[in-house]
């Protein structure tokens, strides 16, 4: 049976911004989650789950030693952090936004 | 060959005063050759201190700059712990005379202070030059503001086997100032890729400060940190091969792990494998972080290419004004009356300027500009909610006219509106390029 959980579950985030560009590390808590992650994390996923922030572009870094991932999104700040007029001009609450994805367990 | 103690005193403009005192104990206590670092120079802080300088010629440089140094300085140069930091801002020779200052005030010999140059690009020279990178039509259709590249270590290294006690700067790449001591420590060369990729990574470490030792990262039940509220801050152990063990001061709160040091290691990084920097190209597409002990993490395995032939630079232009203000609503029906005060402003100043909406208490991060998900999200029975207004225009006049818009409705709004609280600042504008590495030279003078 398939079971879903939080990838907050799974996973912890952190968002690091440069001019309108972030990028969101997701690094596994468990090694053994990493492939589920691998599978069920693509960079379309995350591109959908920022959809209301008008992602133009995602990329997925893999880094299977360090068990994490790292997600480049472009223009998600609203024109960064000296333009920006969202609260969060440096997007930095929005790996908790990631973290709020729904992840698929495969028994 | 004996390692290097790195320790982090700052990790932003205006970070805590109190944090780089526990480090520089750490330091003294542990023994050894070490440097003290400070990370004081966001993207936005620069240009920030580019206009103070204009309206004050003297000014220009971390204002918090003595109250930092001043419970550090004595010990720093009583132990040959040499301090390196970026807290020159736009005006580094006026931070060196501050320091020289301090230096007096404490009734200290006066130390060996050097400046790093060069990443100033804001002359007519510096502009010229910008427009070949970055085309010109930004220049002509814009108010230039100031310009800065990012420079690396090795002046900072020189100036620190010239006998520099403390090293001013203005803009380096952050990690540089890690990487600056450790050159001049173990005598690393330019094609030492791999000691000058591991101690770049040490650098970008400790460069946030509590970043790496709980902060940005405490998540209660989940990544609990004890004392949070006494967070220590970073110290790193850098070895001969590049490879470091961070820790943190004795005696504080936080906690360094494995997952502390992978999220910092990650913070702001693109391509992990490309991670460019004036000095290097760090490489942590094989990098190994392992915990050794409590609080004592191991990086290694960070390897280091070839730098490239250019320097990246930073340009500001003037972009007008951003003005923000803020009422709450309370009790039953509060969304709608929130919405209600929307509508009047936004009917009031329609098509004025842009504009943007926030329901604070319900929405007001997640969405666009647009508002497009803040129309979908269900109320819950919220006990308050608190309307923000964010507008932006190029003339202040039209940022004032948002705040009286705002404020008028405390009598011209809806019904229990209160708390109303309005501010402003000037916008920038910043456009990146890369500059051509030979025609920017850094060097470096003691005072």
């Amino acid at each position: 049976m398939a079971r879903e959980v939080l990838l907050y579950e799974l996973a912890h985030a952190r968002t690091g911004d440069k001019g309108n560009r972030i990028n969101i590390s997701v690094i596994v808590y468990r090694q053994a989650d990493y492939a589920l992650l691998e599978r069920q994390l693509t960079a379309e996923r995350v591109a959908e789950r920022f959809a209301y922030r008008r992602p133009t572009h995602v990329e997925r870094y893999l880094l299977p030693r360090l068990g994490a991932m790292n997600f480049v999104i472009d223009d998600v700040l609203d024109g960064g952090v000296n333009d920006s007029l969202n609260l969060d001009m440096h997007g930095k609450t929005l790996s908790f936004h990631l973290l709020g994805m729904t992840m698929t367990l495969e028994e | 060959m004996e390692s290097l103690l790195i320790g982090c005193g700052a990790g932003f403009s205006g970070d805590r005063l109190d944090a780089a005192a526990p480090v520089v104990r750490t330091l003294i206590q542990r023994g050894g050759p070490a440097a003290l670092m400070f990370e004081m120079l966001a993207e936005r802080t620069l240009a920030a201190a580019q206009l103070l300088r204009r309206a004050d010629a003297s000014g220009g440089y971390e204002p918090t700059l003595k109250d930092e140094l001043r419970p550090v300085l004595a010990d720093c140069l009583r132990h040959g712990i040499v301090i390196v930091g970026n807290f020159g801002a736009a005006n580094p020779a006026g931070a060196a005379r501050a320091i020289i200052e301090l230096a007096t005030e404490l009734q200290l010999d006066k130390p060996r202070v050097a400046v790093v140059e060069g990443d100033d690009l804001s002359s007519e020279d510096g502009q010229a030059l910008l427009k070949k990178c970055l085309g010109a039509q930004d220049f002509e259709s814009r108010a230039f503001v100031c310009a800065n590249a990012y420079q690396g270590a090795f002046a900072i290294a020189e100036a620190i086997r010239a006998g520099a006690q403390v090293v001013v700067t203005g803009r380096v790449a952050d990690p540089s100032l890690a990487l600056g001591p450790a050159i001049a420590h173990f005598g690393w060369h330019e094609d030492d890729l791999d000691c000058l990729a591991g101690a770049t990574m040490a650098g970008h470490l400790l460069e946030c400060g509590a970043q790496l030792t709980g902060g940005y990262f405490a998540d209660p039940g989940k990544k609990d940190v004890p004392n949070m509220h006494d967070v220590g801050f970073p110290i790193a152990e850098v070895f001969e091969d590049g490879h470091c063990i961070v820790t943190k001061a004795a005696d504080t709160g936080g906690r360094i792990s494995a997952a502390s040091v992978k999220e910092q290691l990650l913070y702001e990084i693109h391509d992990p494998c490309a991670y460019l920097t004036p000095d290097v190209v760090a490489d942590i597409g094989e990098a190994q972080v392992r915990e050794l002990g409590p609080d004592e993490v191991m990086l290694s395995g960070v390897r280091g290419h070839a730098r490239t032939d250019t320097l990246k630079a930073n340009v500001f232009f003037d972009n007008g004004w951003l003005g923000e203000a803020e009422i709450s609503y309370a009790g039953p029906n509060a969304r709608a009356r929130a919405e209600l005060a929307i509508d009047i402003v936004r009917k009031r100043l329609e098509g004025k300027m842009e504009m943007r909406f926030d329901m604070i208490g319900l929405v007001s991060i997640m969405g666009d500009d647009a508002g497009r998900l803040l129309s979908q999200v269900p109320d819950g029975g919220l006990p308050d909610v608190r309307v923000r207004v964010a507008g932006r225009h190029h003339q202040e006049a039209m940022i004032d006219l948002l705040h009286q818009e705002v404020t008028a409705l405390w009598t011209g709004g809806p019904a229990g509106g209160g708390g109303v609280r309005v501010a402003k600042r000037p916008r920038l504008l910043l456009r990146s390029c890369l500059v051509p590495r030979e025609q920017l030279p850094a060097s470096f003078r003691l005072l």
